[in-house]
């Protein structure tokens, strides 16, 4: 494994996993998603390798694979046949290494899977995958079961079977409107087209502190193409695009890996299980915009145009990549179908809750000590994401808000703690689902510094297409800075709610409709914040910094 | 009772608006006859009176001085109506905002004298940072755009509010 | 093709499958405010001054380029959508450096007349005042950015009338800025034709004809037979 001496990282060959010839007693996960990489995973594996090998553990194997979810204390190492996880397990710390290589070899340490609040409150379908198979190996994936949900799609069930069981399963899009999913395949489904259909993936992951569609395509892209070539047989499409952004290569890397590698053993491609339907995918790589995320704006982008959306109707299932009906969805969305195909409709719609089934995958950012990626039932609480599995706030913070949704989310109080986390009951708090970034915030945050970070992030990004996102945002976040620097009247925070409304009401697409929301609910919930910014010219977090008030009437910035 | 007070101010701007307050011609008898003007370019009064009802700005808020100026007018006027474009929207002495008061001083002090160039001292006003409209610092009451308003527009506006009545200027004159 | 029958502001009024709201509402005499629309070009749905009100909807819809239902309720003049208009007009004037007084369009200006049409008398708004240039490489023609709405009229009639497509946008919010070609300057472009075709279509003085001083912009549309600016405007 090791005799290759130490060539240059950029030269040097992916290492492959020890496997053991024999019967495997106890295997070595080794993260390789994007975080533990980029703390030198793949040294830890080597080394691991090495120590594994001069301990003579002949049973004993170390694998490469995807994300394990609690990226805060990566590198991450996980024994499953022991039930542990080792958590930072640096390079060149010779104690944590030891101490993995002592666990498989039957020693004790690492935490608890089955008993760490941070795993057991978690239900694994997107992610079931993620952590458990070498992601640059389609047999990783062939071997848990992979491939067989489309087998048994185009084998034993007709598109309008298959339709009807993603419909039954309530899933909804997992991108950030929650459109049913069912719903939107029967469209295309019925739409006529004899020059084709297509089906998008849209990985254009851009919200930030949302990391679940990158972790999802570094982890197990052979689900995610699985999951697109049985919408593909359902709703009548042979070609598929997956839309990855540019900021992501070792998404595209892997998934182009897995492209060839799912071709070349005839799991995609023409004629899928001997059957007449074929379909192949090719990547698109975006040119980092975040309204491509946008599905008309992503279009254009494939299209080769300018990344910017257009007024819907019509909706991209009666006309959408070149004209032809397309389907798209969020890589999540087409994760979750080889798992709603292979064990049904039923199983799928018996977790979560009312009009929100399934699991959501969750990034837990901010001041939180579980930062990492989750995936859970809709239906629990903020509070048990936050607390439970989040392990509340480090160093014993003070909970203030959690945001959700993104740019087009809300942030939410402590009262709403133990609000459900479905698609319904985020609307009503002013918030959305959105891809699921979640964001957990500290009393020493500023909720008007917060709004105006997200009105930064949308002026910035607004494509410039419509007048209100272009000029509405930047208007906005100019409002906002005034009150962050103790400049703002009430007359100025009366123009900011009233071009809240009107942004919302007239932008083009919904990422320019759902700007003013970070605005909206810090306004609802925080309102006392953006008083004590405007009358009293303090900010109560100590965040901003007040401008002084006599240099500011002199330049006649504010009116005496 | 006694006639409303009306004054008139002339900040940042090239004295076009008073012009077209002039070019209402014999009108100016009638509306002189039902008013006092108590401070303007019309009388010599050197300060700021109390107790005016209208006052017609004319011209951007741009120095130290004109912020000076536009403080008192408001804190002495019931009806304050910002006359122009200049006082509207900043107008042409807003087209300096994008480059900064150091370069225009610079241009217009500097490289475009041949004698004796300097930078002026303290008796001349300082430039603020920037020019803003009159409403952009003090509240306004009525707003009278057009580069100028025309003498007609003008007319109807002093009309209105000598009789008491509130004008409306939305939509019946060309905007800038 | 079937006719459909609608009610626009309360009257009855009928249209073909296919039809857009504001195409309906213009052929009854009924007045919606627009400014990227010009008929003849494609329709883009940008400037979002022609949004209507449809009955039993809580979406509003620009009426350039939703098309007409059977049944449907349309509601052009309400409270709101004024107020939503006349923001959106105080955006346009606060986002560039529109100086109407030493603009090449000065009363011939499809802005100004927007202004008086939603009844705009200030801004509440403050100016950006943003830096932006004028490019006079060409020989006949310049672009003033600091006028420019990014209604992208040039760029739809230079692509779809001309065949050039030497205009294009290029960068994002309030960053983005018409190009020619791949941002060269104007007169170094290869493709552009010097038809004119942009500067007579442009709503506002950010395309203009050398030689031309202030309020001496003469839009001469018949020259563009195949567009119909203004239909269903008065001024």
């Amino acid at each position: 494994m090791t005799e290759a001496g130490t060539p240059t990282p950029a030269r040097r060959r992916r290492q492959e996993s020890l496997i053991p010839a024999g019967p495997v007693r106890a295997s070595a996960h080794v993260c390789m998603a994007a975080g533990c990489l980029s703390m030198q995973a793949d040294t830890v594996f080597d080394s691991l390798c090495e120590r594994v090998t001069a301990r003579g553990l002949t049973d004993v194997a170390v694998k490469r694979v995807g994300c394990l979810g609690l990226c805060a204390a990566g590198p991450l190492v996980a024994v499953p046949e022991m039930g542990r996880m080792y958590d930072h397990v640096a390079a060149g710390d010779d104690a944590a290494l030891d101490g993995v290589v002592d666990g498989l070899a039957g020693g004790e340490g690492g935490r608890q899977t089955a008993t760490d609040p941070f795993f057991s409150h978690q239900v694994k379908v997107v992610l079931e995958h993620c952590g458990q198979i070498d992601p640059e190996r389609v047999e990783d994936y062939v071997a848990v079961g992979g491939y067989e949900s489309l087998t048994k799609a185009v084998t034993t069930m007709t598109p309008a079977e298959v339709l009807g069981e993603v419909s039954r399963s309530g899933i909804r899009g997992r991108g950030g409107a929650g459109y049913p999913t069912g719903l939107k395949w029967t469209t295309v489904a019925k739409t006529d087209s004899p020059q084709g259909k297509y089906v998008v993936c849209n990985g254009d992951e851009g919200d930030p502190g949302a990391f679940m569609d990158r972790s999802v395509l570094e982890s197990s892209p052979q689900q995610v193409l699985e999951g697109m070539a049985i919408a593909g047989y359902a709703v009548g499409a042979n070609h598929g695009y997956v839309y990855v952004r540019a900021e992501y290569p070792l998404a595209v890397k892997r998934l182009t890996t897995a492209i060839r590698q799912a071709e070349h053993a005839g799991l995609l491609g023409p004629r899928i299980a001997d059957t007449s339907f074929g379909f192949d995918v090719e990547i698109r790589i975006g040119a980092g915009a975040f309204v491509c995320g946008e599905e008309t704006a992503l279009i254009a982008s494939i299209e080769g145009g300018r990344g910017t959306p257009r007024p819907r109707p019509p909706y991209p299932a009666a006309s959408g990549l070149w004209g032809k009906p397309t389907l798209i969805n969020n890589v999540e969305t087409l994760a979750s179908i080889p798992a709603i195909i292979g064990r049904g409709a039923e199983w799928y719609s018996a977790i979560g809750s009312g009009k929100s089934l399934g699991t959501k995958v969750f990034a837990l950012a901010g001041s939180v000590v579980n930062t990492g990626l989750i995936e859970v039932p809709l239906g629990l609480t903020l509070r048990e994401i936050v607390f439970d599995i989040g392990g509340g706030l480090p160093g014993g913070g003070k909970f203030k808000a959690v945001q959700t949704g993104g740019p087009s989310g809300g942030c939410m109080p402590e009262s709403l703690l133990d609000m459900s986390v479905d698609y319904e009951s985020l609307a009503q708090a002013g918030s959305i689902m959105g891809s699921g970034g979640m964001i957990v915030m500290d009393d020493g945050t500023c909720m008007v510094d917060v709004a105006k970070f997200f009105m930064d992030f949308c002026r910035e990004e607004s494509c410039g297409k419509c007048v209100p996102c272009r000029v509405g945002t930047t208007q906005m976040y100019h409002l906002l800075d005034r009150i962050t620097r103790g400049l703002a009247s009430r007359d100025e925070l009366g123009e900011l709610e009233s071009l809240a409304g009107m942004v919302r009401d007239t932008s083009l697409c919904g990422l320019g409709q759902g700007s003013p929301n970070p605005v909206v609910s810090t306004l609802r919930y925080f309102r006392d914040e953006y008083m004590a910014h405007i009358d009293d010219h303090v900010c109560p977090a100590g965040v901003c910094k007040m401008e002084p008030r006599e240099a500011a009437l002199a330049a006649g910035e504010v009116a005496p | 009772m006694s006639k409303p007070r009306l004054a008139t101010i002339w900040l940042d701007g090239c004295s076009g608006c008073h012009m077209s307050l002039l070019d209402m011609d014999e009108r100016l008898f009638d509306i002189t006859e039902r008013v006092d003007i108590v401070y303007g370019a019309l009388v010599d009064v050197k300060e700021f009176p109390e107790d005016v009802d209208v006052t017609l700005v004319e011209g951007a808020i741009s120095s130290e001085d004109d912020l000076r100026k536009i403080y008192e007018v408001r804190r002495n006027t019931r009806v304050l109506v910002s006359l122009g474009d200049c006082a509207v929207t900043s107008n042409v002495p807003g087209m300096r905002n994008q480059i900064g008061p150091a370069a225009i001083l610079e241009r217009a002090y500097l490289e475009n004298v041949t004698i004796n160039p300097q930078l002026p001292g303290p008796m001349v006003p300082r430039l603020l940072a920037m020019s803003r409209p009159v409403h952009a610092v003090v509240k306004v009451d009525v707003f009278v755009p057009g580069c100028p308003p025309s003498a007609d527009l003008i007319h109807s506006v002093l009309d209105d509010l000598i009789s008491g009545r509130v004008p409306v200027t939305a939509g019946v004159t060309c905007f800038g | 093709m079937s006719v459909l029958t609608l009610t626009i502001e309360g009257r009855d009024v009928a249209g073909q499958t296919g039809h857009t709201i504001l195409q309906v509402a213009r052929e009854n005499g009924i007045a919606i405010p627009t400014l990227c629309h010009l008929q003849g070009l494609s329709d883009v749905g940008a400037c979002r001054l022609c949004v209507v009100e449809v009955e039993g909807q809580r979406k509003l819809f620009p009426a350039c380029v939703t098309t007409i239902d059977e049944g449907m309720k349309v509601t052009v003049n309400s409270e709101r959508l004024a107020a939503h208009r006349r923001r959106i007009v105080e955006l346009l004037f606060t986002e560039r450096n529109h100086i109407c007084s030493v603009c090449v369009a000065d009363r011939n200006c499809e802005l100004q007349d927007l202004a008086v049409e939603v009844g705009l008398t200030h801004f509440d708004l403050p100016l950006l005042s943003p830096q932006a240039v004028v490019d006079a490489t060409h020989e006949r023609f310049g672009i003033d950015h600091n006028r420019c709405v990014l209604c992208t009229r040039c760029v739809r009639v230079c692509d779809e009338i001309e065949g050039a497509h030497t205009w294009d946008v290029m960068g994002r919010g309030t960053e983005a800025r018409l190009i020619t070609d791949m941002g060269i300057p104007w007169g170094d472009s290869n493709t552009c034709t010097s038809c004119g075709k942009c500067v007579q279509v442009c709503p506002t003085g950010a395309l203009f004809e050398k030689g031309r001083s202030v309020a001496e912009a003469r839009r001469r549309r018949p020259y563009l037979p195949y567009l119909v600016a203004h239909e269903g405007r008065t001024r």
